[in-house]
């Protein structure tokens, strides 16, 4: 394994550090302490700095973590301390934009939560097992929009009836909670 | 959800209402859809899934609710899962594709036992086989995740077939699968290497990659077939980055292990790595560039890769800065020459936003900068330090320190710094990491020494740290009372006394005795301090006062001369800790005292700990306290039997050493016990047949292959029944305190008798019978005792030169230096010093520091140092000092017949 480019873990965190969505690929973090720990550590030393527009980076305990903030949500990609640096800043590149495009463009952590399923299922088709399957936001958001599956003509019919669904189910959770 | 799954997502139509529902929500800050979520509730939901009429929006709702959980940390029950699990797989019978996706999703998480996998098996075989790629692509991944060996057969054949997939997600999905599965089953994934080969040629970029990361694996241990596999793809066409990227780390490798077995230094594929420093690609540039500079390379060959890494230093990406900077602080520990042309692009990282890149490069700097540019540095480091963390600090003062040992000639600027930097505030790391680089610097640069020492008085005026307090007080201690004015450190050290805790107090007054111990002048004074300290409200502090006053004034008969008072003060308390403590434990009150000199002052050899990730750091523990009382319990064994009682102190015990196979009838192995004028062979003898009984168990020691050794007397076993081992001793003389060497070959003799396994009963005649078992050596690293001592390089010097015995040797080609390293410090069994028999990689020089007590209870230090002459051909300077310069020979001796 050692020389395949290999992720150790995806993280979304929000601007407090707190779990929106996480997959971890490798077993350095046997147990949920030692991941909240790792996260922890990791919002500690990147929450000051600025990650807007470009994508940062930051080396600590043997791993590189590059990262980059869009509104409250806070996106990280770990790798190994010998990987190269560029190929994590791909699949963050790639992670961040199909999560963009998932959100319509409006990329916070209330949004994220509306649509976790999204997101999980982004995390799902970036890697797999530690392992790069795609980094081209495009074809991923392809992949989880449906394209490709059975006759369009569905689609359509689908789309308004899930719309209004969609529509009845806030409504029964803004009544409930 | 599938609202979102199942739409064109540049329609504004299905985004409507859900977005406005957002615009009313604004002023809830705290809104969550997961707020006040519940397991036992969601799972009570997760019934849904068995309802006849499935309604697939509800469903998938559940389903993130329930992945939800699990990501922030919750767990099922195995019940719990188990139910989920079953839940799950009802919701096969829905089209929905969306929730389809959730399902192999939440059967991913789910990690199913052997028996459930085969519930969903059959519909995941169905998906694999559907006409829709997402489903073929997902069921793969899922079935392989979940699957074990003997269902894997049963589906290869669609694995192979998804492999050549035309459709490319189908494709890399088996075989990124493939890639997990080949740590299980290798066999089986091995058999698809043609249609792998084939997909290592597609169009599409992605599955290139795959294909040819699982290649790799599948041929990783054939050389040639990888070599093979790199010729073909350097000349043909890669077609993503990160298909090139691999290609490079595959083709760096095949360089690096032909080089290995080639003694011309011809690299077959160094041309395909220059020209990817001009691929278009960043990623690729990057990679080749550092397989480039990791190379044993000529400069003319390494510059073209500096020259792209100082590009990248004025890129707007932080990540690439970061790259570039990072590759040439590595190069720069090896080669600073080569980088001295990026000073410039350097120096202007200092103030990078990113404190990472500008640690790096302040550190690669000083690295790569001359002599005179060594002013300028510091000042432009001290405005730099304010404002970085404390870790990055550390790296700093690191770095400096090196510096200085390279420029001694600039030590006052550094050390300047470097006592600056103790005034500030900062962690116990980051001062101690200053601390330590002062005392390195104060020992290697004697000019350097009085002014280092005055910096540490000044920090310990008002230093929290009691550790960091206690340790220069002791090196004040040694090194002060030898200065042009030892009076001027007195004031320090007993305000000390004055004002600190009583660890501190107890240094203190210690180090004030060693000054009153060598400085004469400074006598009378120093007693003074001492009897005030007689009222100290500490215990320790009393005590530590009254014995130094009665021993410098020689009341206390310690010895006669003042010799031994300074042995005393000055010696190097030389028996491990742990060794002490385990003896103490065992030791029982009773008329005779206890005794230092019978403790082991053997340190137990501790397995290096390999750098692995910080999951597994704890885990490499700390040496089982049951070894090193192993000593003191051989010791009080072999003295209770009469004849080995009048051989006086046990000297020093072995490992154990088999003498026989694994698994065979008879498992001995032996211990060497050695003692002042005699051996003592222990036979460790297991009987490992339940139908037999043996009696009259001896060895017999043919010793004609060990002149000097003449057997004295022997114990033997009378009966070793099956499974309870027993000890069969035969003990030598030889000449007293000579280490004497010899090869012993052993027969095991004994009386046969069968048992009954059923009834116990046991047949009256025996059988005589002999079994070979292997020969043992006595050889010279057995007389010595692994000894370490704390400071080398103090314990090197108030050894008589004279008895310093120098060679040189010339070891032939050796695989590499560390190995040779390795070699001779077994060969002479002694304990390395100071971390020194640590190689660092692309080391052409290695000086390595051994320490031991050889029989007669001489000490010995050795400096070893290696050399790289021409390919692999290692030469080794030995100089050794000891108490006995016979010993000192002895050692040489050693190393010319080893």
């Amino acid at each position: 394994m050692e020389s395949c480019p290999s992720v150790k873990n995806i993280l979304v965190l929000d601007s407090e550090g707190k779990r929106v969505a996480v997959k971890y690929y490798s077993d350095d973090w046997p147990s949920l302490s030692s991941k909240q720990a790792f996260e922890k550590s990791v919002f500690a030393k990147t929450h000051k700095t600025s990650a807007r527009t470009e994508a940062e980076i930051v080396m600590f305990d043997s791993y590189i973590v590059v990262y980059k903030f869009i509104q409250d949500l806070h996106f990280f990609v770990t790798g190994g301390d010998d990987e190269n640096e560029l190929i994590l800043a791909s699949v963050l590149q790639g992670f961040s934009e199909a999560v963009d495009h998932l959100l319509r463009n409006k990329v916070h952590k209330k949004a994220a939560l509306e649509n976790l399923d999204l997101i999980f299922l982004c995390l799902d088709e970036i890697v797999d097992g530690g392992i790069v399957l795609e980094t081209d936001a495009k074809a991923i958001v392809e992949k989880l929009s449906g394209h490709g599956l059975e006759g369009s003509g569905s689609i359509t019919e689908q789309t308004i009836s899930n719309a209004l669904a969609t529509a009845r189910e806030h409504f029964a959770r803004s009544i409930f909670s | 959800m599938p609202r979102s799954l199942a739409g064109d997502l540049t329609d504004p139509e299905m985004a409507q209402p859900y977005m406005k529902k957002d615009d009313d929500d604004d002023e809830e800050i705290e809104y969550s859809p997961f707020f006040g979520i519940e397991k036992g509730a969601v799972l009570q939901e997760a019934r849904a899934f068995h309802d006849p009429q499935l309604d697939a929006r509800r469903c998938s709702q559940v389903i993130t609710k329930l992945l939800y959980l699990l990501n922030q940390g919750e767990t099922f029950t195995k019940v719990e899962a188990t139910e989920v699990f079953f839940a799950v797989t009802k919701l096969f019978q829905s089209k929905d594709a969306g929730l389809r996706r959730l399902v192999y999703l939440m059967i991913k998480e789910l990690s199913p036992s052997s028996d459930e996998v085969i519930i969903v098996t059959s519909s995941l075989m169905k998906d694999m086989n559907s006409k829709t790629d997402m489903y073929r692509a997902n069921a793969i991944r899922v079935l392989c995740r979940i699957i074990d060996g003997t269902l894997l057969t049963q589906i290869e054949r669609y694995l192979k077939q998804a492999i050549v997939d035309k459709n490319p997600v189908v494709a890399s999905a088996a075989l990124v699968s493939g890639i997990h599965l080949l740590q299980a089953n290798p066999e089986i994934v091995k058999r698809w290497s043609k249609e792998v080969q084939e997909a290592v040629q597609s169009r599409a970029a992605l599955v290139q990659f795959h294909g040819l990361c699982l290649l790799h694996q599948i041929r990783q241990n054939d050389r040639l077939a990888v070599s093979k596999m790199v010729s073909g793809l350097t000349k043909g066409s890669v077609r993503s980055p990160l298909a090139q990227c691999l290609l490079i780390r595959y083709t760096s490798q095949v360089i690096r292990e032909s080089s290995m077995n080639t003694q011309n230094g011809d690299r077959p594929f160094f041309d395909y790595l220059e020209s990817c420093l001009r691929h278009k690609s960043e990623m690729v540039i990057l990679e080749a560039a550092r397989k480039i500079a990791e190379m044993d390379v000529t400069s003319r060959e390494l510059a073209p890769a500096i020259t792209v890494l100082q590009l990248f230093l004025t890129s707007s990406k932080p990540v690439l800065r970061f790259a570039a900077v990072r590759t040439l602080n590595k190069v720069a520990m090896t080669r600073p020459l080569a980088v001295t042309n990026c000073n410039v692009d350097l120096e202007s990282l200092v103030s990078d936003q990113n404190r990472s890149i500008a640690t790096l490069a302040i550190t690669t700097l000083l690295k790569t900068g001359n002599e005179s540019s060594v002013d300028r540095l510091m000042k432009q480091i001290t405005n730099f330090m304010s404002d970085i963390a404390d870790e990055f600090k550390i790296v700093v003062v690191e770095a400096i320190r090196a510096l200085c040992l390279k420029f001694p000639l600039k030590y006052r600027s550094m050390m300047n710094f470097l006592s600056n930097s103790l005034r500030e505030e900062g962690s116990f790391e980051y001062k101690k990491a200053i601390v330590d680089s002062i005392v390195t610097l104060i020992s290697e640069i004697p000019d350097a020494k009085e002014t280092g020492l005055l910096y540490l008085c000044e920090f310990i005026e008002d230093c929290e740290f009691t550790y960091l307090s206690s340790q220069i007080l002791h090196l004040l201690g040694n090194e002060g009372p030898r200065t042009s004015d030892p009076s001027r450190y007195i004031r320090y050290i007993y305000n000390r006394v004055i004002l600190e805790n009583a660890n501190v107090r107890a240094s203190a007054v210690s180090t004030l005795a060693k000054f009153g111990a060598l400085v004469d002048t400074l006598k009378p004074r120093i007693f003074v301090l001492l009897r005030r300290c007689l009222f100290d409200t500490d215990d320790e502090v009393r005590d530590r006062a009254t014995l130094y006053l009665q021993t410098l004034d020689g009341e206390v008969a310690l010895g006669n001369t003042e010799k031994d008072v300074n042995e005393f003060l000055f010696g190097s308390f030389d028996v491990p800790l742990a060794n002490l403590e385990a003896s103490l434990r065992t030791y029982e009150p009773s008329e005779e005292p206890f005794d230092i000199s019978f403790v082991s002052r053997e340190v137990k050899p501790q397995p290096l700990q390999e750098k692995k990730g910080p999951g597994k750091k704890q885990l490499a523990g700390a040496p089982s306290p049951a070894t090193v009382s192993a000593v003191d319990a051989y010791q009080k064994m072999l003295s209770s039997i009469p004849e080995f009682s009048g051989f006086g102190r046990l000297f020093k015990s072995s490992e154990s050493v088999e003498l026989t196979e694994a698994e065979t009838e008879y498992s001995v192995n032996v211990v060497k016990h050695i003692y002042k004028g005699h051996i003592v062979l222990q036979y460790n003898c297991t009987n490992t047949i339940p139908e037999q009984l043996l009696e009259n168990v001896i060895v017999y020691v043919d010793a004609t292959d060990a002149e000097e050794f003449s057997e004295v007397c022997s114990k033997h076993l009378r009966s070793l029944p099956y499974d309870s081992p027993g000890q069969i001793f035969v003990a030598f003389e030889k000449p007293e305190n000579v280490p004497a060497t010899g090869k012993f070959s052993n027969v095991l003799k004994f009386i046969v008798k069968e048992v009954d396994t059923s009834t116990g009963e046991v047949d009256e005649d025996g059988v005589e019978d002999e079994y070979h078992i292997e020969d043992l050596e006595i050889v010279s690293a057995d007389y010595m005792l692994r000894v370490a001592v704390s400071n080398f390089r103090n314990a090197w010097e108030n050894m008589d030169p004279e008895s310093e015995r120098v060679d040189e040797y010339g070891l032939g080609v050796r695989e590499s230096l560390a190995e040779a390293v390795s070699a001779v410090i077994s060969i002479l069994g002694m304990q390395p010093c100071e971390g020194t028999e640590v190689v660092p990689k692309n080391a052409r020089s290695h000086t390595c520091l051994l320490s031991g007590v050889f029989i007669g209870d001489v000490k010995v230090l050795v400096r070893l140092s290696f050399g790289l002459s021409g390919p692999k051909e290692v030469a080794m300077k030995l100089a050794v000092r000891s108490d006995d310069p016979e010993v000192s020979d002895k050692i040489h001796e050693i190393v010319a017949s080893g």
